[in-house]
């Protein structure tokens, strides 16, 4: 085993680092903030709306994020049409391809997870709404929505965390990120085990930044779910007597 | 328990020591690639086909062997050697400086030179200042990558590939301005195609030793130096007999050995 290799070399595993973090993070906002509504139109829409977001969500959660990728890159190149449209030179990089991937990729699997605690919000909940006067789209704000996000966000870590996962693909499109990097240091030294491994620290080190936020978000969100301060209530033992 | 265990160690001593007594090579595994025309490429019945799966076969044949194809995906191509998943490579593999501290290769069974294609007109003259700013498409761990990265690589943006294939693709598609590949895979395997008929070779035959090597040898395991042997021999028997000449007539109208 040789790691200078990998030592000698690290500007390519920092250069893939870079895309990776840009590419998830890019993709996670762009695919949250279209899935918020689309979440909510899912439930509340009229079946007209409803039914393109349940074939859209249906088709993302339906093909592997590898087909779907190759079908944006390698697939649109083929038409003439579009590569004669003004949208050519954003299909044209393979950059832009993968974060258009990513974010629909996400943007469904979030819908689902969103649609999910939306229709679990406590019914107690919306009456007491109902009941204070708050019209639909306040309720929504103030009451629907925080109520889900509450619920869904173990289900989104989740989500977060295969998506940096799941980013590894763009790599098969030329893309340079980290998993891209430990091929080029592969297929440059054939070393597959040094060139992985450091790959895989740097995804257990990105898992584990991310995981600690989530933490950190779950305390402030689900406070009241803790367990009651320790130093408000003091249990005192009991006295014994020794004497008697 | 104790007589179970001794029992369990005799048949691992066993099954380990198998292998090394039956070094007959009645059959030999050969890694191919199948991404690659017209050196390999998959027919569409799904049977494998081209120069180096008919070379595969007429030199195990020549060995008195059977052979057994494995197609492997090209980055993956030593470390399943030495993975023991195939006990040879027969997949266009120059012989080159890196590869030999990891694997041994026979004698070169082809050599062809290295070149650039490009659309027909985009690289009037070529130099190094012509190529600065371009995209140059290549497959990923390959001697041209090597050359391209060492070479190149301040100048023009690589592009690195799986396979030949994406990489055609990506050229028709816009996204590379040129390709540097093996100049027989990019004639045979594009420019005399179809989607390749506006695309030309631009620049010099590169042949350079410290890069392109000896020309495309077969990878054995260091330890096998008895299938290398039979390799080397087996290339002779088929250069002798005319059977490397039918295969290349079948492919090339060209000598495609070398000097």
């Amino acid at each position: 085993m040789d790691f200078s290799i990998i030592t000698g070399n690290i500007d390519v595993y920092l250069e893939g680092l870079k895309n990776t973090l840009i590419l998830v993070s890019l993709s996670l906002i762009a695919g949250l903030a279209m899935a918020i509504p689309l979440a909510v139109l899912r439930v509340i829409g009229n079946p007209f709306i409803q039914w393109p977001i349940r074939a859209f969500v249906y088709f993302f959660r339906g093909t592997p994020l590898l087909v779907q990728m190759f079908l944006v890159y390698y697939g649109f190149g083929q038409f003439d049409a579009m590569k004669d449209s003004f949208l050519w030179p954003l299909f044209k990089e393979a950059y832009f391809c993968a974060l258009l991937t990513f974010s629909l990729n996400t943007c469904a699997y979030t819908v689902e997870i969103l649609r999910g605690s939306i229709v679990a919000t406590p019914h107690g909940e919306v009456e007491a709404a109902t009941a204070a006067g708050m019209s639909r789209l306040l309720m929504l704000r103030r009451i629907i929505l925080p109520s889900a996000f509450r619920r869904a966000l173990p289900a989104y870590s989740n989500e977060i965390i295969f998506m940096l996962h799941g980013s590894a693909l763009a790599s098969v499109i030329t893309i340079v990120d980290i998993t891209g990097a430990a091929r080029i240091i592969n297929s440059r030294f054939y070393s597959p085990y040094e060139a992985f491994i450091t790959a895989a620290l740097f995804y257990m080190a990105i898992t584990f930044t991310i995981v600690f936020f989530i933490r950190l978000l779950e305390k402030k969100w689900h406070a009241h779910l803790q367990p009651a301060d320790q130093s408000v209530i003091t249990i005192e033992a009991p006295h014994e007597n020794i004497t008697g | 328990m104790k007589k179970f265990m001794v029992v369990l160690a005799l048949c691992m001593f066993l099954a380990a020591n198998v292998p090394a007594m039956a070094k007959e090579w009645t059959t030999v595994r050969i890694g191919v690639e199948g991404a690659y025309p017209p050196f390999s490429y998959v027919q569409p019945d799904g049977e494998l086909a081209g120069f180096d799966i008919d070379i595969a076969k007429a030199l195990v044949e020549a060995m008195g062997a059977e052979v057994v194809l494995v197609a492997q995906d090209w980055d993956g191509m030593i470390p399943a050697l030495m993975a023991k998943k195939y006990d040879a490579i027969i997949a266009s593999m120059s012989i080159t400086e890196e590869r030999l501290k990891k694997v041994n290769f026979s004698k070169k069974y082809y050599r062809t030179p290295a070149k650039f294609i490009a659309k027909k007109g985009s690289v009037p003259t070529f130099s190094k200042e012509a190529l600065k700013g371009k995209t140059v498409g290549v497959q990923r761990a390959t001697i041209h990558d090597q050359y391209l990265t060492d070479v190149y690589g301040k100048d023009v943006e690589i592009k690195r590939y799986g396979s030949q294939d994406e990489a055609y693709l990506d050229l028709v598609a816009g996204r590379v301005d040129m390709l540097l590949a093996d100049s027989v895979a990019l004639s045979d395997g594009f420019l005399k195609k179809e989607e390749g008929k506006d695309y030309e070779f631009v620049g010099p035959d590169l042949n350079d030793r410290k890069w392109f090597g000896d020309g495309a040898g077969i990878a054995i395991r260091k330890q096998d130096k008895d299938l290398e042997e039979l390799f080397n021999k087996a290339i002779e028997t088929i250069r002798a007999n005319g059977v490397y000449k039918t295969i290349q007539d079948k492919y090339f109208d060209f000598d495609v050995y070398g000097d």
